[in-house]
């Protein structure tokens, strides 16, 4: 696809470049020089030769993939300009996860903003994403059709403490994602008043911790492996949802799989996981966040990166805009797939 | 709209029948008359609106969303109901919140003509789950996985006084929205007083013979042999106290004729009448029958999948009453026309159905007649040669009985036929729900078939019950040691495990690939020591299958 707009971005088979500044954003392989927008895995991957981020995605990264898997990190404060090549580069909040970040890349052209994921409703764990003004919009569109709204989150925390009331005896398991999904969740309980240790499985542990480190209070957090069954009985275990459909989950008593995601929100799906609980947490704009969100940078021309651009392509191009989906591979939706 | 929006939304995720019953009894006693009358109405089925078809809300929503993007949706989604639910603009018009009563009193009085547009205002006030619920309430189906005896099963738990049966016993004079029923469950007034000639009676059901004669460790049918039953059928019961008769393999049906109507109930009461036009025309006569529907041909009953052609069905086709004609066999009387028989002991209930249809003559319905026999080897040998007969095995009842509803132990058992079996191999499991979620407890099994590439495994059947706890753990840490594949919460293993599968009966089928369907397949034995190869061929199924 020969996407161009001014010479700012383009498409190759490593994903999004910028050849004015010579470095590309999120890219799906190592290249010499790339601009992160935040930590998931299909984001930021290991190997680059250089890695540009928010100094908290720069810890993420150094606590997923080790201090080597990057030959340098070099840290960009919100707001903070960088000269690279024919055009200036800058950051600003996205408001998906902690460290996320929009990429502004601005010359003599004009500016282009990619959005990487964001969303618009208030996260205790992260900076709210501003809207910048621009000329060309990339956007996520993972919740792209008219059929995703997201609830308010306190309606959704109120089922799960509802649930925790009529089910005293038995364990609440809520599938997560372990970046972002599992703070916001722990943040958004202790916002509600819920007190008691919250039970972790492993592999949360490490990114929690770091959030603590990086100033976001958490409360007490106990180690679910480690648990005795019968102290879990009406209390909160946090896991990734591999570990609630495996053996792992029998250390559990009688659980209530709840699982908090913007998929949620359509009951087939939550049925075919096997979900109890469906909560409709997302942390990425639900379908009229990124419309409006399209129409407030005021930007001529959008490209829609992943998730459903089909209907947001279509709705762009009937306020007269200009739309294109970049299909861009390891970002396709896939059943499970929303890093959330 | 709230309280059974939440109601809904709470029964399609709740995979165990206990809690399902925990969510129906806490909404039945949280919500006040007539709504949770009407909500027990659309649950049982028993609500029937109908002015408005899933075109009329299709067009609603084209009316108001872009077509583009309502295809989208609605392929991402797959249900229509709740593609219109989500997708449905917010207007942001508030008023009163609507009662389920005002949604149901406004959708009976509107015609075809207002419906949609009446549909469209109350859709405009309800947010997304709401609308869901509205959506499935004016279309008819629930499906949120209750039936209409669990529904009843939760009424029963809200009162210490009135039992389940006391309010099946009532149930098919009652209307929606109930509220004497609710009174009386909340013992605020007295059984509500209907009009019980045309209502379903409390079926009287039978336990397994192997459940007088076996300990509850004994009872794996692979621990039990024919000597072991008869020994112990002779030294605990006497065979001059029983009569003996076919148990029949059709569904157990309840007729009643009166002056006023017709009806036919299934098992559980439900009305099936609507389903067997044929039988409603052909009662004819006065009273209650207790017996076995069945397709007959020439006076033989056909194969289960002959009338299973005939079950669920909301229009029956001339044709399928042609191909497929209903006849009941009956085993009882409960009423004469007269008098209720119900205290009477069986003896004198059977000598009364005789008489009876000696006088009224019916046609469709004939005397399952009693089987004689001296000694228990002797109906042992008669029962052995049910197999070619639509004969599920024999009933043994004791003469002195009456006809109590419910499963009394000791008046009536079923001596059932010994099940079919063959060596299967496993080939996919999936995780079970509820307390088995994390184990691979339901499994498909396969015969061999010669492919061109040489022999291959076609599915033949899937089971999820005759196996033990701890049977149960090692199963699922063998398949997951010998997955091959994964698709969701499926697993493809490798064609290495063979079951021992016992079912009742083979049929033929055009929706399974291989043709072929069991029926009530269970694990008998897993075959730890039987190498695949050795398992069963498709073809030695297809030679079971009833004539």
């Amino acid at each position: 696809m020969s996407v161009d707009a001014n010479g700012y971005l383009t498409l190759n088979d490593a994903g999004l470049y910028c050849p004015a500044g010579d470095f590309h954003i999120d890219p799906l392989r190592p290249v010499a020089r790339a601009v992160v927008t935040h930590g998931h895995g299909d984001h930021c991957r290991p190997g680059m030769g250089k890695l540009l981020c928010t100094p908290q995605t720069a810890a993420i990264a150094r606590v997923r993939y080790g201090e080597t898997a990057f030959g340098q990190i070099e840290t960009l404060a919100l707001g903070e300009v960088l000269r690279l090549g024919e055009v200036s580069i800058w950051l600003a909040p996205a408001g998906h996860v902690l460290g996320s970040a929009q990429v502004v890349i601005e010359g003599k052209h004009g500016r282009a903003v990619v959005s990487g994921d964001y969303k618009r409703r208030f996260d205790p764990t992260c900076a709210p994403f501003e809207p910048v003004a621009c000329d060309l919009f990339v956007t996520e569109a993972t919740f792209g059709l008219p059929v995703f709204t997201h609830p308010p989150i306190e309606g959704e925390i109120g089922r799960l403490l509802a649930s925790l009331a009529t089910f005293p005896e038995r364990a609440h398991a809520v599938s997560v994602y372990p970046l972002g999904k599992c703070q916001r969740l722990i943040a958004e309980l202790r916002r509600a008043g819920w007190e008691a240790p919250i039970y972790l499985h492993g592999s949360l542990r490490k990114l929690t911790d770091l959030y603590e480190q990086l100033g976001v209070a958490m409360g007490p957090k106990l180690d679910a492996t480690a648990a005795r069954k019968e102290e879990m009985a009406g209390q909160i275990v946090l896991a990734p949802a591999s570990a609630l459909r495996d053996t792992w989950a029998r250390r559990l008593p009688d659980p209530v799989i709840c699982a908090a995601s913007g998929w949620m929100r359509v009951r087939q799906r939550a049925r075919q996981g096997g979900v109890e609980l469906p909560m409709v947490i997302s942390d990425h704009a639900d379908w009229g966040e990124l419309c409006a969100t399209i129409l407030e940078t005021g930007a001529q021309t959008t490209w829609v990166t992943h998730g459903a651009e089909d209907g947001l392509v279509h709705w762009a191009r009937t306020q007269g805009l200009t739309a294109e989906a970049l299909a861009i591979a390891g970002r396709e939706n896939g059943a499970e797939g929303e890093a959330e | 709209m709230t309280p059974f929006a939440r109601l809904l939304c709470a029964l399609v995720f709740t995979a165990s029948r206990n809690a399902k019953l925990r969510v129906l009894r806490r909404y039945f006693e949280a919500t006040p008359d007539p709504d949770r009358g009407w909500a027990l109405a659309a649950l049982c089925g028993k609500l029937d609106l109908r002015s408005v078809k899933p075109a009329v809300i299709r067009a609603l929503v084209e009316e108001r969303v872009d077509p583009v993007l309502f295809r989208l949706s609605y392929d991402f989604v797959g249900d229509l109901a709740e593609t219109v639910a989500l997708i449905w603009p917010d207007t942001g018009a508030k008023g009163a919140p609507l009662l389920l009563s005002e949604a149901v009193d406004a959708l009976r009085a509107a015609g075809r003509q207002e419906a949609p547009a009446l549909l469209a205002r109350m859709l405009d006030r309800l947010p997304a789950d709401e609308r869901f619920a509205l959506i499935k309430l004016a279309t008819g189906g629930m499906r949120v996985g209750v039936s209409e005896r669990l529904a009843k099963t939760a009424l029963a738990q809200m009162s210490a006084d009135v039992s389940l049966e006391d309010i099946e016993a009532l149930w098919h004079g009652l209307e929606p929205p109930y509220v004497p029923l609710f009174a009386w469950l909340e013992g605020r007034a007295g059984a509500p007083s209907v009009d019980l000639a045309l209502a379903f009676r409390p079926m009287m059901l039978a336990h397994p013979i192997e459940a007088a004669l076996y300990s509850a460790g004994e009872q794996r049918e692979n621990t039990q042999g024919e000597a072991l039953t008869l020994a112990r059928m002779a030294e605990r019961l006497s065979p001059a106290d029983f009569i003996a008769e076919w148990k029949w393999d059709g569904i157990r049906v309840q007729a009643i004729a009166t002056p006023s109507g017709q009806r036919l109930y299934s098992r559980t009461g439900e009305e099936i009448g609507g389903a067997f036009p044929d039988l409603l025309a052909a009662m004819r006569w006065r009273g209650a029958v207790d017996g076995e529907l069945l397709v007959m041909r020439d006076g033989e009953p056909a194969p289960f999948a002959d009338l299973q052609k005939r079950l669920g069905r909301k229009a029956v086709s001339a044709r399928m009453l042609r191909e497929f004609p209903a006849h009941i066999r009956a085993y009882d009387l409960l009423h004469d026309g007269e008098r209720d028989l119900r205290d009477l002991p069986l003896a004198e209930r059977q000598a009364r159905l005789q008489d009876w249809l000696a006088r009224e003559t019916p046609v469709r319905l004939d005397l399952s007649p009693p089987v004689p026999f001296e000694s228990w080897e002797g109906l042992g040998q008669i029962r052995a040669g049910a197999r070619a007969a639509a004969q599920e095995g024999l009933m043994l009842k004791r003469r002195d009985a009456p006809y109590v509803g419910g499963r009394p132990m000791g008046p009536w058992f079923k001596w059932k036929r010994d099940p079919l079996s063959a060596d299967c191999v496993l080939m996919y499991a999936q995780r079970g729900h509820g307390k088995r979620s994390s184990f691979y407890s339901d499994y498909t099994f396969g015969a061999w078939t010669l492919g061109e590439d040489g022999p291959r495994l076609t599915p033949v059947g899937k089971a999820y019950s005759g196996y033990t706890d701890d049977e149960l753990k090692e199963l699922d840490r063998w398949i997951r040691a010998h997955t091959t594949d994964r698709f969701g919460p499926v697993r493809a293993v490798e064609p290495a495990l063979v079951f021992e599968v016992a079912f009742d009966a083979v049929q033929r089928s055009s929706r399974h690939k291989s043709g072929i369907a069991m029926r009530f397949p269970r694990i008998k034995r897993i075959r730890w020591d039987k190498p695949a190869h050795e398992a069963d061929r498709l073809d030695t199924l297809e030679a079971m299958i009833a004539q």
